[in-house]
């Protein structure tokens, strides 16, 4: 399995929606290379044969009736917004300008 | 009526405070204000535990006043109040209340306000049970120490100087400080478990599905469980016939009633049982005083009637790295709802376009800590395309591999047994640079979570090398909550029996001249 770098580190920011410092960059890379080799003996764990377990205790089709429960109305929801108007949340542009 | 003062009161368990309290010996107002008296004496200050980040005095108050008048009208409707109305409890900073900040020990959600109760809280206020205040805890309960909260650590009230656990630090430091007789904790890795052992309480982690998730704010929602804090295995028994059964809110949620806890904690015996010890979960890696005080435990046990037998988890060698792949890839999936849009802290760019995206990465680098950031990397690694099969789907394979080790040992064994952490509690700082370390502090609690299954801690003593408690965990298949009830209580009266009282009986008094009385807010 690959090692983890700088760049790895720095695209998965991006991704991650989380900008990060020069310093940082470089502390979280080395911080992450040692987490990484640590758990990279689990892949050689489990053999093809063996299940893959999502959930811990197995439940299927959990349903409830269609019908409408409570719900917040547009002052709750919005009571914890950084910023809204009319009744909405207001956000910074969605597109870039340029 | 039995005069006590308050410093007696506040050490009294829930079980005796709900006694007290149905024969109107002390009323749940002069109860509440005792603990928020304690927490005024020895939560605040520079020296203090800060076990809280907030403290809810008005309401709790108000609620024991209701408690106690209806007390005292007697009737039909004094008949009906819950076991435990008018006990006080502390509530882990994880789980939403109306009327209350959430912060989760994060800066992102600094000020916050939900507009809704979590179950297990409307639970609580259907008891008629005061909350205290909410407790401190690892920034989204990611950590082991407590020390990677926005607002600051707890300390351990055995030795202030060390951590308390983590993530429900404050939670666990909050009952062994005396400042709550119970609290509520959540547990994804061990951070009910693993502050119990360290701080010399009580914690149960219950069976995946078994209490209701529904207003926890997830860290990994397939491994994440609420459960009860307090300071005899009794309490946490009477707690979670409080906060546990079905919810509709969590489509998770078992349908099994879980309602022969107590029952089970008040059974006596453990004639016949067959207790097993895990091999990979002791000896090479565990502190001597930890060691020692876990074979005192298997002895009492095996003295009153108990059978050992040891029985072999090979996969358990994987749980770690598995665990520290599937909880951070569930992590960086739950926290990506932390934008900067809905709720919390908004940072904008310092300079540049100001887009929705620059402003979410401003936002989420100014509101998360360290910890909390790695693990969303982490996690965004393990799921990214070319890693996931060997990385996500390895992991989840393990866990199958774990649950079969489990069955295994459930075929040999009623309930199994090993030392909670492997270590007393370490020092504030001292594993601050080694996320690597503090993980593995949570080597013999991660087990239990990957496979849904039940654990309890209870304390077993102070190790002879540095004199902090040792933590005996019990494990029990899926829905089988009612034995490690039934066999902690055991246990617990054997230990109190040979310490002549209560672990916490030997805990140092806190609260000297020199703290500061005051809130910790």
């Amino acid at each position: 399995m690959a090692a983890i770098n700088r760049d790895d580190v720095a695209h998965l920011a991006r991704l991650a929606h989380i900008e990060m410092s020069a310093e940082e960059l470089d502390r979280m890379a080395g911080e992450l290379a040692v987490i990484v080799d640590s758990v990279k003996s689990v892949s050689e764990a489990a053999g093809d044969d063996v299940p893959a377990t999502s959930h811990p205790i197995p439940l299927s089709n959990v349903f409830r009736e269609d019908v409408v429960g409570h719900t917040f109305t547009a002052e709750q929801a919005l009571s914890g917004a950084p910023d809204s108007f009319e009744g909405r949340f207001k956000v910074p542009a969605i597109l870039d300008e340029d | 009526m039995t005069e006590l003062n308050n410093s007696e009161l506040i050490r009294l368990s829930a079980a005796q405070l709900a006694a007290k309290l149905a024969a109107r010996e002390v009323t749940s107002v002069e109860v509440t204000q005792a603990y928020l008296d304690r927490i005024a004496l020895v939560d605040g200050g520079a020296d203090g535990i800060h076990a809280f980040l907030h403290v809810n005095a008005e309401e709790a108050l108000a609620v024991a006043a209701e408690v106690d008048a209806i007390r005292a009208a007697g009737g039909a409707e004094a008949e009906a109040l819950h076991e435990l109305a008018g006990v006080p409890i502390a509530v882990k900073d994880l789980i939403v209340t109306i009327g209350q900040p959430t912060t989760a020990g994060s800066k992102i959600l600094e000020g916050w306000h939900s507009p809704y109760d979590a179950t297990v809280i409307k639970r609580l206020r259907a008891a008629k049970m005061p909350i205290l205040g909410k407790t401190n805890l690892d920034e989204f309960a990611m950590g082991s120490s407590t020390e990677h909260s926005a607002y600051g650590p707890t300390r351990n009230p055995w030795d202030l100087d060390r951590i308390p656990g983590g993530s429900g630090g404050g939670s666990a430091a909050a009952v062994a400080a005396f400042e709550a007789p119970l609290a509520l904790g959540t547990d994804t890795g061990g951070s009910i478990r693993q502050p119990g052992a360290v701080t010399g309480t009580v914690g149960m982690k219950p069976t995946y599905g078994a209490v209701s998730r529904y207003g926890a704010i997830a860290m990994a929602s397939s491994l994440d469980q609420i459960g009860p804090v307090s300071r005899t295995v009794l309490d946490s028994a009477l707690l979670q016939e409080v906060i546990g059964g079905h919810d509709p809110f969590d489509s998770t949620s078992l349908t099994d009633p879980f309602d022969t806890l107590v029952a089970a904690a008040k059974t006596g015996n453990v004639t016949g049982m067959k207790i097993g010890i895990i091999k990979e979960l002791h000896g090479e890696g565990y502190q001597a005083g930890v060691e020692n005080r876990f074979n005192e435990s298997l002895e009492l046990l095996k003295e009153a009637g108990a059978e050992i037998v040891e029985v072999s988890c090979p996969n358990f060698k994987y749980a770690l790295g598995a665990y520290y792949l599937i909880m951070p890839s569930e992590v960086s999936s739950n926290l990506a709802k932390f934008d900067g849009v809905r709720y919390g802290l908004r940072v904008l760019p310092e300079d540049g376009p100001m887009t929705i995206e620059r402003v979410m990465a401003a936002t989420r680098a100014a509101g998360f800590g360290d910890e909390v950031k790695r693990r969303i990397i982490l996690g965004t690694y393990a799921l990214s395309a070319g890693y996931y099969d060997a990385y996500y789907g390895s992991a989840q394979k393990v866990r199958t591999l774990i649950q079969r080790d489990f069955d295994a040992a459930f075929a040999q064994a009623d309930v199994l047994i090993s030392p909670t952490a492997p270590t007393t509690a370490f020092k504030l700082g001292e594993k601050l640079d080694d996320p690597l370390a503090m993980y593995l502090n949570d080597v013999a609690t991660i087990p239990a979570n990957m496979a849904g299954i039940p654990g309890l801690s209870l304390p077993g003593g102070l190790a002879d090398e540095d004199g902090l408690p040792v933590g005996i965990q019990l494990l029990a298949p899926a829905r089988e909550d009612a034995r490690l009830y039934r066999v902690g209580a055991v246990l617990e009266s054997l230990l109190e029996e040979k310490w002549g009282g209560p672990l916490l009986d030997r805990a140092p008094v806190l609260g000297s001249s020199s703290t500061i009385a005051g809130g910790s807010n």
